[in-house]
């Protein structure tokens, strides 16, 4: 247990660190990596749920977009300061994810799925419905003016990442907390086993609806931040895309491994970034120019490449990176 | 002192126990004999509150269960060890017990009773419970269902797949357990490990209990055994 304390307070640490010199010798990438910690985040929740109690939902935006709506629109209908939107954006998450638990974990499995992305789907609806509110999928944003917490500015680059920082790492330790405590033992005896775990006396419903609710209220957790670090709430975050996201992030990274979501953001964010930005652009132009080609939708498809790398990891490392490094060369990783 | 009475239970539409009775008291080994499809799994499944009870009762030393939620079983004192084992195969030994221990919370006497009676789980405590050997994981589940305390053990064909001597070292333990007031429930398909540990034989046929005898009457009149199972 202590390694694996050790091993969180390192990476964390190192997060601390590399902060200055990202700043001053890669600014684009201390802002990509304040926002990905923000989205580790959403992750590091997903992963509870999924990764520990083995329930796959597809639609986690809901909590993401409940955060980020709950704070958001507090601050710019209701004029309210930063820190009590922040909570109450939290808040409506946990209740969301109350109130969804408690009617979508009467199914299983696939019947889940589809429950968790009917109510997501409801949620991105109203969103876009209550557009003189939420100005749909436009989204508004925040003013700079109206984004700092007791005179600090958190549209500072550096306060913003260490923002971020100090969220993902009270998560992150929350996730290495309950996955080490009894009740954490439990959901991964509930994904290995439900009827077992049943039978050993556990009531099941009870542990998957306090998974899921700490799970909402990491996503609702994170899309508040997301508001008052990066000013803007859009019903996107709302859209299924936004469900499917932590779920390859927490594959990638290696679902039930606590620091996998962080690794898995990271590698997909820099897919994304760099097949969009210069890979599948620069295979349009050779195409172009070798075959005569015309490709104009080939720069824009960086989700082959995407999809392409889930396939090769499902191939080669199903459990994840960090979930196949645990089963080759460090058992001991939480 | 278990009690079944008159249960009815079906999978559905189908009707599997009809009107079963039968009795476990303190310190015995009861088991259940019959035919695959007679209900003997149902029987315990039941008894667990897997399967709902249409009508009957069912009484833990005068407590009713059959209205219990299926988590609130084990609570009352019933351990189960189903076929197939059931561990939760990506964690160690002691996780495993550790879940077993958790539903009464005394944790470190019991763990370490659970250790002397299956000595090999001490040796194994840090090994991924999913490579273990069959018989490694029979007592693995065993010992998880003890950790419960249960004043009764349902074993679901515990021999099943094993290999002699690990059969030798289960029954070993079923007898043991005659010496502490856990009455045992076992539903067996070889006849000659019912005979050499069973205090009592129902005979099931067609989810009825049929008849009843001790292990000596059964020993003396192998006739008895070939009618509800086949072979003797």
């Amino acid at each position: 247990m202590i390694r694996s304390i050790v091993l969180h307070i390192v990476v964390i640490a190192g997060l601390f660190l590399i902060e200055s010199f990202l700043l001053e010798h890669y600014a684009y990438h201390h802002g990509n990596l304040a926002r990905i910690l923000v989205l580790a985040t959403y992750a590091v929740g997903y992963n509870i749920l999924f990764g520990y109690t083995g329930l796959l939902s597809l639609g986690h935006a809901m909590f993401f977009a409940a955060g980020m709506y709950g704070c958001a629109l507090l601050i710019r209908i209701g004029e309210w300061s930063i820190a009590p939107a922040f909570f109450v954006g939290v808040l409506c998450a946990l209740t969301l994810g109350l109130i969804v638990g408690f009617l979508a974990l009467r199914t299983i499995g696939v019947g889940f799925m589809i429950v968790t992305l009917m109510f997501a789907q409801s949620i991105y609806l109203t969103a876009l419905y209550y557009n003189e509110y939420t100005r749909g999928d436009e989204g508004f944003s925040i003013p700079q003016t109206v984004r700092s917490i007791g005179g600090i500015d958190l549209t500072d680059p550096t306060t913003r990442y260490f923002a971020a920082l100090i969220l993902f790492s009270i998560c992150l330790l929350m996730s290495l907390a309950l996955v080490q405590s009894k009740a954490g033992r439990v959901l991964i005896a509930i994904r290995e086993n439900e009827d077992r775990t049943r039978m050993l006396g556990f009531n099941p419903f009870r542990y998957k609806l306090f998974a899921l609710v700490i799970s909402a209220g990491m996503a609702g957790a994170a899309g508040a931040a997301y508001a008052v670090l990066f000013g803007y709430a859009g019903a996107t975050f709302a859209s299924v895309q936004y469900s499917i996201f932590p779920l390859l992030w927490v594959l990638l990274g290696g679902p039930g491994t606590t620091l996998g979501p962080l690794l898995g953001t990271i590698l997909m964010f820099y897919l994304v970034d760099l097949a969009s930005g210069s890979i599948m652009p620069g295979l349009a132009a050779l195409v172009e120019n070798n075959f005569g080609i015309e490709a104009p939708g080939l720069a824009s498809a960086y989700l082959l490449l995407v999809g392409l790398a889930l396939v090769l990891l499902v191939l080669f490392a199903p459990k994840g990176l960090l979930g196949s490094v645990r089963e080759r060369w460090v058992p001991w990783l939480p | 002192m278990l009690t079944l009475s008159n249960i009815n239970a079906s999978y559905g539409d189908v009707q599997i126990l009809r009107d079963l009775s039968l009795t476990a008291r303190s310190g015995e080994t009861l088991c259940l004999l019959g035919r695959n499809g007679a209900g003997k799994t149902t029987t315990l499944k039941t008894i667990m509150g897997l399967i709902r009870a249409k009508s009957g009762s069912i009484t833990l030393d005068g407590e009713e269960l059959t209205t219990l939620p299926p988590h609130e079983v084990p609570k009352r004192g019933i351990g189960y060890v189903p076929q197939g084992r059931r561990l939760f195969a990506e964690m160690t030994v002691a996780e495993n017990l550790e879940i077993g221990l958790m539903t009464r919370g005394r944790g470190r006497a019991v763990r370490e009773r659970m250790l002397d009676l299956f000595p090999v789980l001490r040796e194994r405590y840090r090994q991924i419970s999913g490579t273990l050997s069959g018989g490694e994981q029979q007592m693995l589940a065993m010992a998880r269902a003890l950790c419960l305390e249960p004043r009764v053990l349902l074993l679901d064909e515990p021999t099943e797949g094993l290999q002699p001597s690990m059969i030798a070292l289960i029954r070993d333990v079923v007898v043991d357990l005659k010496q502490t007031d856990v009455a045992t429930i076992l539903v067996e398909q070889r006849v000659d490990a019912v005979l050499s540990i069973a205090d009592r034989v129902v005979f099931i046929e067609n989810g009825q209990s049929r008849e009843e005898a001790d292990a000596e009457t059964l020993r003396a009149n192998p006739d008895l055994v070939r009618r509800y199972v086949g072979i003797a």
